[in-house]
């Protein structure tokens, strides 16, 4: 007699969080995340198809049906193990992965139901450790072979602990107080608690990887330099320049990049202000310009530092917001509105060099662009003003431009980024780069995906070099 | 940790730190600075460099206590550490051979402006240095600057000390051939000089160190109007064409945390304790 097949369970276990009314005014991490017993619930829900889409759809391979089977059986040792033989920053990839765009995506599971919380599932393995202690995998025998890092984000990170488990040494030079790049600047504290990136990073230290901060690239040493005493260089610099839109009012006072505003509120911990030094000065009415995660994160930064109303003004509709569903969903909870197909023009000032109120114009949707998606078009005629006193302008960033103006031999596109071949090799022997610094803003997943392929290309060099 | 080997008082609430800092020494040129921080909860402070010393590994900065962080520094000994240390940042002045240079100082930046006035004096130029502060008690760097000045004024807003205000330029400018013209000071300092310098049409750089949080170009806090085009003052500064800058925007944008200034500066004088 064959076993009776269990019910086919349609929906995802529950995440609980904290509620929305009460987690408006604080800056603790709003998803809970599982409990054990959830975490089994959500791993047994998962079909075992043969295919196993999840894992063509991870950046960096995560052997997902594994870690599924292994949180099945407890035996959530195992399970992390897994993880990080692909991942080295699991605690966060759990949280900020936009997993409904990747491994939850083309999940067969998700063809009858809800898909497998894959993302939930790694944060839990991850958090099971990092409560348990850190533990270090045997290491390679050293290479003595040394490798130069620029930048302590998700991709240099990444690439750091790779080529570390390889046995080289990797030397990372941050330019920032604290490594994590946008994981420590950008992504507030509710999201992604700061200790869960510093534990992450104590981690990358414990593989043998050397961080040193306050280290400028480009100023203190040119890439030039670096070669002088390395190996070879991994350039990680990201994309941290703010973008603005050049219409009239954008230097008034109570206008910020949303860069400027993050920075503020979860590098510098204004929310902590007096306690913490840096200051930030938030409204009663905030408008949050643009439709991403930095939109997203700048608007329930603004809420939780006390804003009565926070706007979210985006030029395209919902359908085309570069955005993790979760965060849009947590932001609407929480009351923040959202306002589509709408662009401002210019901003009005008071006497005293402070932003009062904006114009703005009705947009609609045209034919798709190059990013694939709808054009958006200005209605004329359809400008109207509305008071503001707090604007963050989170339309997006572009890449760090002093290691291009400084390098010697680089070769960059004409939007700054630099050129590199399918491996993370540039135009200069022995310098490899990725992340947002090759791509453009783009996700921490990605950019930990070429994080990867960059430290095994230059394994290859490093190891078949005389 | 970056040790101070160095805390001297110039004059009461401007006190002179040498930092240890060995490879940024190595690097940094006259009008660029350093972002230091003093504590895990400190801020981020952005202070031009008054000199370094490449053998020692040292690099020396001057600062007036106006607020809570730079009073804080001002509480620091001899061989107390500060957490971080950043640099060099901006771009370097730009010195040469250009004939005479007038070098306009004003409080506590007359310290960084003896740097670059070494640096034109040592490239050959006839420099002409003005150094000014509020009142004769809070003047620095003088003796300093005569070393290196071919000619050296002073000027006090009250008058106690040399020339009061700034109208002697008038006067001098119209004396003097004059190739180039570098200011360093109060931005009310850097406007009035730009302003008395552009009918004689000569080029006149002035120093901009607005409000600004990393430094290196991320958060364009200090962002400012230079001939109608937006640049930001830590990377693409901090020296601009003063005749092109924006100074009413700027001195608007100065003022942008000042309320919250204060109430962090009474917080500091409470001990700390929570408002």
């Amino acid at each position: 007699m064959s076993k009776p097949k269990p019910k086919i369970k349609k929906e995802a276990v529950v995440m609980p969080k904290q509620d929305p009314k009460e987690r408006g005014g604080n800056f603790d991490e709003v998803a809970l995340g599982y409990t054990e017993e959830q975490v089994v619930a959500e791993a047994e829900r998962c079909l075992e198809c043969v295919k196993a889409p999840c894992v063509e759809g991870c950046p960096v391979e995560v052997d997902i049906p594994a870690l599924i089977q292994l949180i099945r059986e407890r035996k959530f040792d195992e399970a992390i193990r897994k993880v990080k033989e692909k991942n080295s920053l699991p605690a966060i990839c759990g949280r900020v992965c936009p997993q409904e765009t990747q491994c939850q995506a083309s999940c067969t599971m998700g063809k009858v139901g809800d898909p497998i919380s894959v993302g939930r599932l790694e944060r839990f393995v991850a958090d099971w450790e990092r409560k348990r202690g850190y533990e270090v995998p045997q290491q390679s025998a050293s290479t003595g072979k040394r490798v130069a890092i620029v930048g302590a984000g998700p991709a240099g990170l990444t690439a750091a602990a790779d080529l570390a488990k390889l046995g080289h040494e990797a030397v990372i030079f941050e330019a920032l107080h604290k490594p994590g790049g946008v994981l420590i600047y950008g992504i507030p504290e509710f999201r992604l608690p700061k200790k869960i990136v510093e534990a992450e990073a104590e981690y990358i230290e414990k593989l043998g990887v050397t961080i040193k901060v306050n280290a400028m690239i480009g100023k203190l040493y040119t890439i030039n330099e670096l070669l002088e005493q390395f190996d070879a260089v991994f350039i990680g610099s990201g994309a941290g320049l703010p973008r603005f839109m050049r219409i009239p009012g954008e230097n008034l006072c109570g206008v910020y990049s949303a860069n400027e505003f993050l920075i503020r509120v979860n590098l510098m911990k204004a929310y902590d202000f007096p306690r913490a030094a840096t200051p930030v000065f938030v409204g009663e009415k905030v408008a949050v310009i643009g439709g991403g995660n930095t939109a997203m994160d700048s608007a329930r930064c603004a809420l939780r530092l006390g804003a009565k109303e926070v706007k979210i003004v985006y030029r395209r509709s919902r359908q085309e917001m570069p955005v993790r569903a979760e965060e849009v969903e947590n932001a609407e909870e929480e009351g923040i509105a959202l306002e589509f197909l709408t662009n401002p023009t210019k901003f009005i000032g008071n006497d005293r060099g402070w932003v009062k109120a904006m114009e703005c114009i009705k947009m609609r949707l045209g034919e798709p662009d190059a990013s694939g998606r709808r054009r958006p078009i200005p209605i004329e005629g359809s400008e109207f003003t509305r008071d503001v006193d707090t604007v963050i302008m989170a339309i997006g960033r572009t890449p760090n431009p002093i290691i291009q103006q400084t390098t010697k031999g680089l070769e960059v596109t004409k939007w700054g980024t630099i050129v590199v071949d399918e491996n993370g090799k540039t135009s200069i022997e022995g310098v490899y780069a990725g992340g947002d610094i090759v791509t453009g803003q783009a996700t921490v997943i990605s950019a930990m995906g070429a994080g990867k392929k960059a430290a095994k290309a230059i394994h290859q060099h490093l190891t078949k070099k005389k | 940790m970056y040790k101070i080997v160095t805390r001297r008082e110039l004059v009461p609430h401007i006190n002179l730190f040498e930092f240890s800092a060995k490879e940024i020494a190595a690097k940094t040129k006259p009008g660029q600075f350093v972002i230091l921080r003093i504590d895990e909860d400190g801020e981020r402070i952005p202070l031009t460099v008054a000199s370094v010393d490449v053998g020692k590994g040292t690099i020396t900065v001057v600062c007036h206590e106006v607020g809570k962080s730079t009073k804080q520094l001002g509480n620091l000994k001899q061989g107390d550490c500060i957490l971080d240390l950043l640099g060099p940042l901006g771009k370097p002045a730009e010195i040469g051979k250009l004939g005479t240079v007038l070098c306009v100082g004003g409080g506590v930046m007359v310290a960084p402006l003896h740097f670059q006035v070494r640096a034109f004096h040592e490239a050959g130029n006839k420099v002409i240095g003005i150094i000014g502060a509020k009142s004769e008690s809070q003047l620095i760097f003088e003796d300093e600057m005569r070393e290196v000045c071919d000619d050296l004024y002073v000027a006090t807003d009250d008058g106690t000390r040399g020339y009061k205000g700034l109208d002697f330029l008038k006067e001098l400018l119209k004396e003097r051939k004059i190739d180039r013209v570098v200011v360093m000071g109060p931005v009310v300092t850097m406007k009035t000089v730009s302003e008395l310098t552009r009918p004689h049409g000569i080029p006149t750089i002035v120093n901009l160190i607005p409000i600004m949080v990393d430094g290196m170009g991320m958060c364009g806090a200090c962002r400012v109007t230079v001939g109608g085009k937006t640049m930001f003052a830590c990377v693409d500064g901090p020296d601009f064409d003063g005749h092109q800058v924006d100074f009413e925007e700027l001195m608007a944008r100065m003022k942008m945390f000042t309320p919250q200034e204060k109430l962090a500066f009474v917080f500091q004088e409470e001990g700390g304790r929570r408002l």
